[in-house]
């Protein structure tokens, strides 16, 4: 199609009809942090300014003093996205080795009831989730939620992880144990490093999931300090006394935003790597 | 070294923790969703009464819930649609090998990183009659005067939402069907354009079938996204004007956490669990038939 869509479109026009639905979608983005930027009153103005008349930072310090502090609501939301990261990425390439490197009785079971947390929708279990976590003290904990969300990152981690080392000659590992390394110490130091690329792919998918993640933390988190962000944010935007403080809520939106984005941005070619493969082939 | 001669237990070893995780906080949740389906459960309160199948039979009595079903399967629908129109598009001009091509893609993507939560907030901001733009472009184009009222009837609030979601997650859409259409080997296309095929006919003929596994495969996570969409609704619509944008997700979160009937909503979960098991095993085969 490379060819023909060549011939259909000019080049000028091809420019032009990029470049417009470029600004459509950037549009929304932009809008949030223009607005986090404006005075108060002009982010609550009504008809809205296109082009901010005045640059502020008190949307941002008045969200720094919302309800428990925007601090907190960062710090809980940052814990929670690095509790996942580091949960996800050491059980799901402890079982990718397990299960590319060693044969072992209900084997191919076991992998497939990894996979089947993919078939069975979130708010199916959340309940009984709702009441294992009370029982075992860790409602209302970040741990309960960061647990919680990496069993549904593990079908695409463990089979991320899985065809890393699968894909990996075992000569390498082979010729550390003749040198008298353990099984352990043979994954560490060899096989470790070659798979860093998948590493960093699975971190990276489980980072975002967790700082994006909604219905769970709405769910398992009742106490408000233990708020994260999204949830924090719909706090903003009902507003205290019946006033909406929108130039908060913009700010908010541009914190929530900004890591997810310029993580993407900055680490493309590994998250494109996931997508495809996790896509493609789950 | 002795570990290695003994692989099965290894084996074990590594992948434990994994079937910790899987067994305590997915399959023994699972199992225990169907048991408290079967029972009259409030959330406070000290007994479960066992009522068998009173939780299934009762559910076409709520009448929240079996609006939310026709509501969150029309939702659905039109959401597949949009969003795979808008990906194709994307995809047929981002997938060249244009200057500035890559650049378009990652644009055009970079809201599918962005969560519901944020999105949604964001774009209830930008739908907001006072200090949102499009009421304020529209109002300058003279198209509407005073307020849009994005949320305020049932087809509004489900086009507004259906907007938002199209620019989120429609880059994902494009990005799968690039990768896609560059597996198309560029030899057919020459062949087709030798026996004076043309651009569409080659549109037709060779992209389309080629990727339908693509986009069988795509219409089963749209699908099942769709089907239990609950995030954008919550924040935006709020499930209004009077429930009409309740979706089945929000029914049984309602049944669960506001009016504490839990293993109604437990019967709830597993009727959408078996749904979407049905549409998943139908997709699958669909997709099945056509790579054969």
């Amino acid at each position: 199609m490379g060819g023909s869509s060549r011939r259909v479109l000019g080049t000028a026009t091809y420019y032009l009809i990029c470049t417009v639905i470029t600004l459509a979608f950037l549009f929304p983005t932009f809008w949030a942090v223009v607005n986090s930027f404006k005075p108060r009153a002009e982010a609550a103005a009504s008809p809205p300014s296109l082009v901010p008349e005045g640059l502020s930072v008190e949307n941002n310090s008045r969200l720094a003093e919302y309800g428990d502090g925007i601090w907190l609501y960062l710090w809980n939301t940052v814990q929670l996205s690095v509790m996942t990261v580091v949960f996800t990425v050491i059980v799901s390439t402890l079982a990718g080795y397990g299960f590319a490197r060693y044969h072992f009785r209900g084997k191919q079971l076991t992998f497939l009831a990894v996979l089947a947390i993919l078939m069975v929708p979130f708010p199916t279990i959340l309940l009984p989730l709702y009441l294992l976590l009370n029982d075992v003290g860790l409602l209302n904990s970040l741990v309960g939620v960061a647990l919680v969300l990496t069993m549904f990152q593990l079908p695409f981690s463990v089979f991320m992880m899985r065809n890393a080392f699968e894909s990996m000659p075992v000569e390498l590992e082979e010729a550390a144990l003749v040198d008298g390394a353990t099984s352990f110490g043979a994954l560490r130091r060899i096989s470790l490093r070659i798979v860093t690329p998948s590493i960093v792919t699975v971190a990276l998918f489980a980072f975002i999931a967790a700082w994006n993640e909604f219905l769970a933390p709405l769910i398992f988190l009742t106490d408000a300090s233990k708020y994260t962000l999204p949830l924090a944010l719909v706090g903003v935007r009902t507003g205290q006394l019946g006033q909406i403080d929108y130039g908060s809520l913009y700010a908010g939106i541009t914190v929530a935003m900004v890591p997810c984005a310029a993580l993407f941005l900055g680490l493309q070619r590994y998250y494109l790597r996931g997508l495809t493969s996790g896509a493609l082939k789950g | 070294v002795t570990a290695w001669r003994n692989p099965v237990s290894m084996g074990r070893v590594y992948t434990a923790p994994a079937v910790l995780i899987v067994l305590l906080l997915f399959l023994y949740p699972l199992a225990f969703a169907g048991w408290m389906s079967l029972h009259d459960w409030p959330l406070v309160g000290l007994t479960q009464e066992f009522i068998g199948t009173e939780n299934y039979t009762s559910i076409p009595d709520n009448q929240l819930f079996v609006k939310a079903i026709t509501y969150t399967v029309v939702y659905t629908v039109f959401t597949t649609i949009a969003v795979f129109a808008v990906g194709l598009a994307l995809a047929l001009l981002a997938q060249g090998q244009r200057p500035g091509a890559v650049f378009f893609r990652s644009m055009w993507f970079l809201p599918y990183v962005i969560g519901f939560g944020a999105a949604g907030l964001l774009w209830w901001a930008l739908y907001n009659d006072s200090v949102g733009p499009f009421t304020a472009i529209l109002n300058e184009l003279g198209l509407v005067s005073g307020a849009a009222d994005f949320f305020g009837t049932q087809f509004k609030g489900t086009a507004s939402v259906i907007v938002m979601v199209t620019w989120k997650t429609t880059g994902f859409i494009m990005l799968v069907l690039i990768v896609a259409l560059h597996a198309i080997p560029p030899e057919y296309y020459e062949a087709a354009r030798i026996d004076g095929a043309t651009p569409r006919q080659q549109f037709r003929f060779i992209t389309v079938p080629l990727l339908r596994p693509t986009i069988a495969l795509l219409s089963v996570i749209s699908i099942t996204g769709s089907l239990l969409a609950f995030d954008q609704f919550y924040i935006m619509t709020r499930g209004g004007p009077s429930s009409s944008t309740v979706t089945m997700v929000f029914a049984m979160y309602r049944e669960g956490f506001v009016v504490f009937k839990l293993g109604s909503a437990a019967a709830m979960a597993m009727l959408l669990l078996l749904a979407l098991l049905i549409l998943n095993g139908v997709q699958i085969r669909i997709l099945r038939g056509t790579v054969d």
